[in-house]
């Protein structure tokens, strides 16, 4: 079983999923009864998911949508003028 | 070959998650909708290469990520900065742990606290070689080996620079929530004038100065 240094060393990686499951299932034994560790796994976790919330909803120009497909009709009228 | 019109189709969805992630690399409008075409006319150029059942997005996010490397942060002229003052760990739970909270839950309660703009702005401050990391995997959720390859560093220094960016980026939001009023400052940390020990990488942070 982790202790709780053990345990905090590998919050990013478990909130990043990306620990071994051996690692990951020692994680969540000492979570289950440790609510100190629990509390800081579980601010980390809802900080991780309020900062991809929060920076993900910039409005897109509605122009640039036309410019994009410009790009497709310049590259793809390009190849089919070469073959 | 996949078919060219889907491909495309598909391609335009991811548009708009394409342009947020180009603000917050280039931190303006302009080069951000620069970017955003740049990146489109290379994705149509390398059609041709496109593997069917590769991950599309990821696949934009890699010429995107090469695209801002390769030309965008050459033309901003910014100093390639790597330096980021050590912040101790768990410093923004640290802090608000001593605030009363009992009420709501965590989410809420760090869902009001901050601004849309004050977390931008958090991200876009991050010197760029924490920034890229951090934006990558906490915004856009990739994984440390995704990252690594495109950012082209080992992955152990993916995860000592996201370890650092995260911790720079919550002490800024932090101190925008006390400039706000919304926290004493009185109530923060508990424990008095105990230095913090210094952030070990995890692996020997080999600072190529380049992502390559």
């Amino acid at each position: 079983m982790a202790d709780c240094n053990e345990t905090l060393r590998e919050l990013d990686r478990f909130l990043d999923s990306e620990l071994s499951d051996e690692t990951r299932v020692a994680i969540h034994g000492h979570l289950e009864g440790c609510p100190d560790c629990l509390q800081t796994f579980d601010f980390h976790a809802e900080l991780k998911i309020v900062v991809a919330q929060k920076c993900h909803n910039d409005e897109m120009p509605p122009a640039l949508l036309a410019k994009i497909e410009a790009c497709f009709g310049e590259v793809f009228s390009d190849l089919d003028e070469s073959t | 070959m996949a078919d060219r019109d889907a491909f495309a189709a598909e391609a335009m969805q991811y548009a708009p998650q394409l342009y947020s992630a180009a603000l917050r690399m280039t931190r303006n409008n302009a080069d951000a909708e620069d970017l955003i075409q740049e990146t489109y006319l290379r994705g149509f150029r390398g059609f041709g290469n496109f593997q069917e059942g590769t991950n599309l997005r990821a696949w934009l996010f890699r010429i995107l990520t090469n695209t801002y490397i390769n030309t965008y942060r050459a033309k901003q002229r910014r100093p390639q900065e790597t330096e980021l003052a050590d912040v101790e760990d768990l410093y923004m739970y640290r802090r608000l742990g001593a605030l009363d909270n009992a009420s709501r839950s965590a989410e809420d309660q760090l869902f009001d606290l901050f601004t849309d703009d004050e977390v931008k702005q958090a991200l876009e401050d991050l010197p760029e070689s924490f920034r890229l990391p951090v934006l990558l995997a906490d915004v856009e959720g990739y994984a440390y080996k995704e990252i690594a390859e495109m950012l082209s560093i080992p992955i152990g220094t993916v995860m000592s620079r996201l370890h650092r960016g995260r911790k720079a980026m919550q002490r800024a939001l932090f101190d925008y929530a006390v400039a706000r009023g919304l926290t004493e400052p009185a109530a923060a940390s508990p424990e008095p004038a105990v230095p913090s020990a210094p952030d070990l990488p995890e692996t020997p942070d080999q600072e190529v100065n380049t992502y390559g």
